[in-house]
Formats: structure tokens, C-alpha cells, sequence
């Protein structure tokens, strides 16, 4: 493998809380190499967005990183940037998508505006360089451009996806983090979505933290995946031995909690 | 949809239109099923697509715009008092959100202990009591520990189980059950769904489970009715419409579960979003055929 673009070393996220402290993250360790897709499963409270939060440097107090921690992006530990260093850092570096990304637009601004601010503040890029920007990005997402003049109202909720994963991609990041990016939208809508970043990472190269539940969604859409449980990562491996052949019991028992379309049936 | 016993409840050609005008919506179009005792029926679709519709008709919380609603073979538009509070007993409901769903300020027995009193006037003092444990039993929860809890200490799963016991408390004939699990986690998700089928198997009820996930309703429903725009497209036994799916609409839906054996670098596996938008467009229309594509399996011509 070559050097990984993403390195979390030794990841230990506490709570802080008055009596005691909630270990959210136990000692976590995984790399992602230059445009891979690397999976983040569980069921809720395993600590999936923490890491998230902390890949971003989004997570706030009572989140507390401890000392021994360390995550590098290309060798440098972003725990170390100070503001000056993060607001360079994020989007830039690192883009997000959040579950409910589609209500992160501002509601009263056009389309165009929210790109101009995004492109204004970290390239300092002119209107006019800015419009041309949008409608490539649009363009890449299957949005037609001439429709940057319009509010986000007027988008369906995939769209309004689309445009907050054009906004992601705008400055060129090395890295996405996707926090159940397609959760509230449906089965078909999300396939569209998806596939559409898949064909954009191998185009841009652009490498993807993936967190999800659903594990079949996952298997279909990353290289390698790890299964969190309780705080810890207790299994990781390549798409394919996650499916075949899991190892860990929990790991299986995550598998067995799904019904398939081919599956056994109740009834 | 044809069931060997007469039905408990049926929708006959009901549809719901909301707003007025140009802008009216047709939440519903002309949409017949029945529940039969000890089957259930899945009603699937995409959010907005108008199952909640279907099971808001059911509950009698929407008065249909056209057709009719018919209980045990009589419309209950027209029914009196005391036929509508047999219908309330008899149809009980549970919601997706079970964190909204329980009143935060009282105890798991309270929520338990009011059905009771108001459908099961018969039982008096400690067979209340007695009552509660048994419901609280039946749902797989130890009545000793969860019947003087509160909603907020418990999981999101038991709180589902305290309402499919509140559901049986009224002694229902008819449960319809809203999402029941899409608000839970992956990992009790199917101690849910096992419990819900467990109940209609030995209590003899008809179930309506409404889902967006059509896997789910595979492992749990005898029968489907796939819903798009207000209609539903194509229904009959989940088996054949699963594995021999007729209705553009069906089987861009089927293609785009998740499934782990199809990689996204699948060339073979690819959804055409302009084909997708091209199946919604086609599955918008109304569509009054419907053929028959073999035995208890109907599609409308698209």
C-alpha cells in the first residue's frame, strides 16, 4: 500500500462529565490511502461520528481528545493546527457531508451565493471565476447550471444532496468525510448519489471516510471497512473479507441483523 | 391480495387529496387492500409516495376524499358512536418515532394501565395489575424491572416493545404499525420485527407494516403493495412480486437495494439516473389498466 493519505493513530475521545468520564473512542487506529474508500460501521453510540467530529477538528467540549492521540494527514497531526493553520486545513483538505446535509444550505441565499462564499473565502476567487467554478461542480453532480440562480426550495432532496457534495468537492479536498451522507433519503435517490461519488473518486482521486449502519450498503460502496463496538474498532479488512468472512462476533452478528432480498423470511 | 378469511378492514377505491385547486396534491389515488386475520400486508414506497396516507385512512384520522373504508364488510364513514369506538379498540396503531411516542412524564405501567381501563372496563383493581405484567410478558420485557420505569430510562427498542403492549393492551383485531423500526438501531431492528410477527401469528391479527425498505417487508409480510405517487403500482404475494417484479417503477426500486454481492464498480450493476427520472416520470401518470401477471400478482400498465 502507499502512504496512507489519512493516518488515525491511538484515537482515545473521552466526554468529560462531572463524576465520571464516557470513553466514546477507545484507542483507535486506521489509515486511508490516497483515494480509497474506508468504512466506518456500528449501531448508534459506537463512536463512528465522534471520530468524524475529530478528523474535522469539529468536536467541542465536553469531547476531549486525549494526549496519546494523533491524526496526520499526510504526515502532519492535524490535533496540532492552530486556528490560522485549521481554516486552511478544513474544506480545503478536508470536506464534510453530514446526515442532513441537505438542510445545511442556507435557505435564503441562491445556489451561486453559497458557492461564491465558499470560493471567496478560501481562494479569494472573483464572481465571475466563481460562477464558472459553480457550473463545472454542477455540472459534475447532474445539476444543470442554469439552475445556480435558484433557492435551494426548489431542489428535491437528492439535489439539494448533490449541491452540498459539489460545495464539498469545489476546492479540490484529498479527503471526504461522509457521515451517513444518504440515511434520510430513499434507496434510489441514495443509489444515484453514491454511485455518482464513486465514479467522481476515481476521476478526482479524492479518497472517502464512509459512515454508515447499513452494512450492505457499505460492502457494495468501499475498499475496506472497519466495525466499531462500543468505542473500540474490533475488526478491519478489505470489503470483501467483511462480507465472506467476518471474524469477529460482533461483526456477524451486525450481518445477521439484516434481512436480505434473498434471504430467509419469517412469516 | 386475496386472503382465505372474510376481511377485517378494507380500503376500497379511497383516495386523499390535500389543498384545493391547481396546487391540490393526490396523496392518495383510488387505493383498494384488504387485512386479513393473521396475514400481513406491506405497504412500500419512497418517502412522500403515500403510505402514511394509507395508514392515516386506516386509522380514521383522514376522512377519505373518495371511496370508501370498510370494517368487517360495513363503510364506517357513516357508523354510529358506538361502532366507532369498537373500530378505535379494534385497530390500534404504533408510531415510527418511539421516543415521541411515550409521555415522558409517566411510568411504563400508566401507559399501559390506560387502554386497559378505557377498552377492558371488565378488569378491576389487581387484575390490572396482573394484566400489565402479562402484556409486558408478552413483549419479551421483565415486568418486575420496566413497569415502574420511565420512557427516557429505557433503550429505543424496549420503548418500541412497550408500544406494541400498549397496541395489544386494547385487545386489537387490526395493528398497523407506521416505520416501527426505521427509528431503531440495525441490532434490534429484527427483535422488533420478530416480535411484531410473533404477535400477529398468535394473537390471529392483521397487520399493516408500512416501510421504505422492501427487504424488511420480504421477511415479514405474505403480501406487498408497492406504492409511487399516491398509487400503488403493483402488489400481491411479496414473493412473486420480489422475484418477479413487472412495474418499471418495482424494479428500479429492487435494483437499488442495497445489496453486498453488487459492487458500485460494477458496470452491470449501474442505476441510469436519467432512466430513473425517465421510470418516475412514466410511474407518475395515472394508470387505470391493471393486468393480471399470474395468480395473486397484479400490476397497472405504466
Amino acid at each position: 500500500m502507499t502512504a496512507p493519505l489519512l493516518s488515525v493513530k491511538n484515537l482515545t475521545i473521552d466526554y468529560i462529565g462531572e463524576t465520571d468520564d464516557f470513553r466514546a473512542v477507545d484507542n483507535v487506529s486506521f489509515d486511508v490511502a490516497p483515494g480509497e474508500v474506508f468504512g466506518l460501521a456500528g449501531e448508534s453510540g459506537c463512536g463512528k461520528s465522534t471520530i468524524a467530529f475529530a478528523i474535522s477538528r469539529l468536536h467541542k467540549p465536553p469531547a476531549l481528545i486525549r494526549k496519546e492521540s494523533a491524526i496526520l494527514l499526510d504526515g502532519r497531526n492535524v490535533l496540532d493546527l492552530d486556528q490560522h493553520g485549521l481554516a486552511d486545513f478544513r474544506w480545503r483538505e478536508v470536506a464534510m457531508v453530514f446526515q442532513s446535509a441537505m438542510n445545511s444550505l442556507n435557505p435564503v441565499l441562491r445556489i451561486e451565493q453559497q458557492f461564491y462564499d465558499v470560493l471567496k473565502t478560501h481562494k479569494g476567487m472573483s464572481r465571475a471565476a466563481a460562477r464558472d467554478r459553480t457550473a463545472e461542480m454542477l455540472k459534475l453532480v447532474d445539476i444543470s447550471p442554469d439552475r445556480m440562480r435558484d433557492y435551494p426550495h426548489q431542489f428535491s432532496g437528492g439535489m439539494r444532496q448533490r449541491i452540498v457534495i459539489a460545495i464539498c468537492l469545489a476546492l479540490d479536498p484529498r479527503l471526504i468525510v461522509m457521515d451517513e451522507p444518504t440515511t434520510a433519503l430513499d434507496v434510489v435517490v441514495q443509489r444515484e448519489i453514491l454511485q455518482r461519488i464513486n465514479e467522481l473518486r476515481r476521476k478526482l482521486g479524492f479518497a472517502v471516510l464512509f459512515i454508515t449502519h447499513d452494512l450492505g450498503l457499505m460492502v457494495q460502496f468501499c475498499d475496506r471497512i472497519g466495525i466499531m463496538l462500543g468505542g473500540k474498532l474490533v475488526e478491519q479488512g478489505t470489503a470483501d473479507a467483511i462480507y465472506r468472512t467476518p471474524e469477529h462476533d460482533y461483526t456477524k452478528k451486525l450481518w445477521a441483523s439484516f434481512p436480505s432480498l434473498h434471504g430467509g423470511v419469517l412469516r | 391480495m386475496t386472503g382465505t378469511s372474510a376481511p377485517i378492514l378494507t380500503l376500497d377505491k379511497v383516495s386523499k387529496t390535500f389543498g384545493n385547486g391547481p396546487n391540490a396534491v393526490r396523496a392518495a389515488r383510488a387505493i383498494s387492500f384488504s387485512l386479513h386475520a393473521g396475514r400481513a400486508l406491506a405497504v412500500v414506497g419512497e418517502s412522500g409516495s403515500g403510505k402514511t396516507t394509507c395508514a392515516r385512512i386506516a386509522m380514521r384520522e383522514y376522512e377519505p376524499s373518495e371511496g370508501r373504508l370498510l370494517y368487517k364488510g360495513k363503510p364506517v364513514d357513516n357508523a354510529g358512536a358506538k361502532e366507532i369506538a369498537d373500530y378505535r379498540r379494534s385497530v390500534q396503531m404504533i408510531f415510527q418515532d418511539p421516543f415521541a411516542s411515550l409521555n415522558p412524564a409517566h411510568t411504563i405501567a400508566y401507559h399501559l394501565k390506560r387502554p386497559l381501563m378505557l377498552h377492558r372496563p371488565e378488569l378491576k383493581g389487581a387484575a390490572i395489575t396482573e394484566e400489565i405484567k402479562a402484556l409486558l410478558k408478552q413483549v419479551k420485557l421483565d415486568p418486575d424491572i420496566v413497569a415502574s420505569r420511565y420512557p427516557h430510562e429505557l433503550s429505543g427498542g424496549q420503548r418500541q416493545r412497550v408500544n406494541i403492549a400498549r397496541a395489544l393492551a386494547a385487545k386489537p383485531e387490526v395493528i398497523v404499525a407506521d416505520e416501527p423500526t426505521s427509528m431503531l438501531d440495525v441490532s434490534v431492528r429484527l427483535g422488533v420485527l420478530n416480535l411484531l410477527s410473533e404477535m400477529k401469528r398468535e394473537m390471529n391479527l392483521g397487520l399493516l407494516y408500512i416501510t421504505h425498505d422492501i427487504a424488511t417487508a420480504r421477511y415479514v409480510a405474505e403480501d406487498i403493495a408497492v406504492m409511487y405517487a399516491g398509487q400503488i403500482v403493483e402488489w400481491g404475494n411479496t414473493g412473486k412480486v420480489i422475484d418477479n417484479p413487472a412495474h418499471p417503477y418495482t424494479k428500479l426500486l429492487l435494483s437499488a437495494v442495497p445489496d453486498p454481492d453488487i459492487r458500485f464498480d460494477d458496470p452491470n450493476a449501474q442505476v441510469s439516473a436519467t432512466e430513473a427520472d425517465e421510470t418516475r416520470r412514466r410511474s407518475a401518470a395515472t394508470q387505470e389498466t391493471i393486468r393480471e401477471v399470474e395468480p395473486d400478482h397484479f400490476v397497472r400498465a405504466a
